[in-house]
C-alpha cells in the first residue's frame, strides 16, 4: 500500500505539491490524472525518492521512503525521461537493473525479448523514443518489483504496443498482485485498466474515488419534462445543456436516485447514460475553475 | 470470444457481463463449464483484472455463473437466473414493443414472432432459451 499524507514540495517558493495526499491500496492500479501543471511528475519524483519532500510523510507498505534501499528495490519506476547510460545497450542496462533489483529474472528478460524484438546489443541512444521506452519496460518488467510507478508510460508506444504492455502489466496484477500507480492524460485508456482514481490539481487531490464509486455517484440524464418545462429550480444539478425540448442534466448521485428524485416532475422521458472518465474529470475540474473556455480567435 | 466496444457508453465491466452472459444463454459455454480465469480475460482484453472479478460478482449475483473456490468460475445452465435480470428484460421488450407499435407493427404480426418462437414465449422469457 502507498500511503502520502500532506506532501509539500516547493520550487523557489513555488508549491508544486501543495498537501498532497492519497492511498493506493495494495493490488489495485491507481491512475493519477490532473490538468496540466498538477504536479503529478512531482508527485512520482517524490514516491521514488528522487525529490525529497519539504512536508509530509510518503510511505510504501508503512515505510518511509527517502533513501530506504531495501524498500526501492522493490519498486519500479519508469519516468517520463527515462535515464540510461549515455553508451549503454539494453544487454548493458539489464546488469545495471540486476545490481539493483535482487528480484530480477533472467528467465523473464529472455521471455520479453520475443515481445520487444530489439536488438539488446544495439546502444540505447540509437533507438527511437518508443523503443526506448519499450527498453524501459522491458526490463522494468523483468525486475518483478511489487510496485510500479509508471509516468505517462504509453506515451510513444504504437497501438499494438500500448495493449501488449498493458497485458503484461495487468497480467502481473492478476497473478503477483503487483501495485500500480499511473499518471496519464489518456482517460479513455485509463478508464480500461484502473480501478482507482485521483484527480491532482494545483498540486492537492481533489477527490480519490474507485472507478465503480465514481461510476455510481455521478449520472448524466436525458430528460423531456411535460409541458416541454424547463429545470426545475430546487433540483440539484451539476451541469444543464439542453438541445430542444431535451435536456441533459449531471447529477452527482446514482442513477436510481436520481430517477427517483426526477420522478416527482412526471417526466415524459427519463433515460440515464453512465459517464465516461473524460466528462467526470471535465465536471469535476469544471467546478474547480477549469473548463474549456469558449474563445474564438 | 468477448469484444469490447471503446466508443460505447456503457462501462466496461457490464460490456463483460453481457459478453460472457450471452454466451452462457446461447449455449457457447455450457451447463457446468469453466469461464476463463480472471486473469486469462484481463491479459487478453488488457482490462484491469478487478474490473473483471466485478463482473463476475454480479453475474453470480444473478444466479448465472457459480464459482468453486481454488477452481474459477462455471456457468451455472438454465433456470439459475435471478428475477432482477428477468425484470430487466421485462422492460427491455416493453420498449421493443412500443417501438415496433409506433412503427406500425400490428398486434397479430407480434403474435406471430411469439409462435415461430419453438420454446414459445422466449423473447419476453429470456432466460428459457439456450437448452442446447
Amino acid at each position: 500500500m502507498i500511503q502520502i499524507t500532506n506532501a509539500v514540495k516547493r520550487f523557489d517558493g513555488f508549491a508544486a505539491l501543495d498537501g498532497a495526499s492519497l492511498s493506493v491500496p495494495a493490488g489495485c492500479v491507481y491512475g493519477l490524472v490532473g490538468p496540466n501543471g498538477a504536479g503529478k511528475s512531482t508527485l512520482i519524483r517524490c514516491l521514488t525518492g528522487i525529490y525529497r519532500q519539504d512536508e509530509g510523510e510518503l510511505s510504501i507498505d508503512g515505510q518511509s521512503v527517502w533513501e530506504n534501499e531495501s524498500l526501492k528495490s522493490r519498486v519500479a519506476a519508469i519516468a517520463d525521461d527515462w535515464y540510461y547510460f549515455p553508451q549503454a545497450a539494453i544487454r548493458d542496462m539489464c546488469k545495471f537493473y540486476r545490481g539493483f533489483y535482487p528480484s530480477f529474472s533472467m528467465e523473464r528478460y529472455e521471455k520479453l525479448k520475443e515481445v520487444f524484438q530489439i536488438d539488446e546489443r544495439r546502444p540505447l541512444r540509437r533507438l527511437s523514443k518508443g523503443m526506448q521506452k519499450q527498453a524501459a519496460f522491458w526490463l522494468t518488467l523483468s525486475a518483478m518489483p511489487d510496485y510500479l510507478v509508471l509516468d505517462e508510460p504509453v506515451d510513444g508506444l504504437d497501438p499494438v504496443m500500448r495493449r501488449q504492455v498493458w497485458s503484461l502489466v495487468l497480467g502481473d496484477v492478476a497473478q503477483r498482485g503487483t501495485t500500480v500507480l499511473v499518471s496519464s492524460h489518456n482517460l479513455r485508456e485509463l478508464e480500461d485498466v484502473c480501478d482507482h482514481v485521483g484527480i491532482l490539481d494545483h498540486g492537492k487531490v481533489l477527490l480519490e474515488r474507485s472507478l465503480a464509486q465514481l461510476q455510481d455517484n455521478m449520472v448524466k440524464l436525458q430528460v423531456v419534462f411535460k409541458d416541454g418545462g424547463g429545470v426545475p429550480e430546487d433540483l440539484e444539478v451539476l451541469h444543464a445543456s439542453n438541445v430542444g425540448r431535451i435536456h441533459t442534466l449531471i447529477m452527482r448521485m446514482s442513477a436510481a436516485e436520481a430517477q427517483n428524485r426526477l420522478a416527482v416532475y412526471e417526466p415524459m422521458l427519463v433515460d440515464a447514460v453512465p459517464l465516461t472518465l473524460e466528462e467526470i474529470f471535465i465536471y469535476e475540474l469544471g467546478g474547480a475553475d477549469y473548463a474549456v473556455k469558449d474563445i474564438v480567435l | 470470444m468477448i469484444s469490447l466496444n471503446y466508443r460505447d457508453s456503457r462501462p466496461i465491466y457490464e460490456q463483460i457481463k453481457d459478453g460472457l452472459r450471452k454466451l452462457i444463454v446461447t449455449g457457447a459455454i455450457g451447463t457446468d463449464e469453466k469461464l476463463p480465469s480472471v486473469r486469462a480475460l484481463a491479459t487478453q482484453l488488457s482490462i484491469n483484472p478487478n474490473t473483471i472479478q466485478r463482473a463476475y460478482n454480479e453475474l453470480e449475483g444473478e444466479g448465472y455463473i457459480y464459482s468453486v473456490p481454488g477452481k474459477g468460475s462455471f456457468a451455472t445452465g438454465e433456470a439459475g437466473a435471478g428475477t432482477a435480470r428477468r425484470q430487466e428484460l421485462w422492460e427491455k421488450t416493453r420498449e421493443l414493443l412500443a417501438e415496433l407499435r409506433y412503427l406500425g407493427v400490428s398486434q397479430e404480426e407480434l403474435m406471430a414472432l411469439l409462435a415461430e418462437e419453438p420454446s414459445g414465449g422466449a423473447p419476453a422469457g429470456g432466460n428459457k432459451e439456450g437448452t442446447r
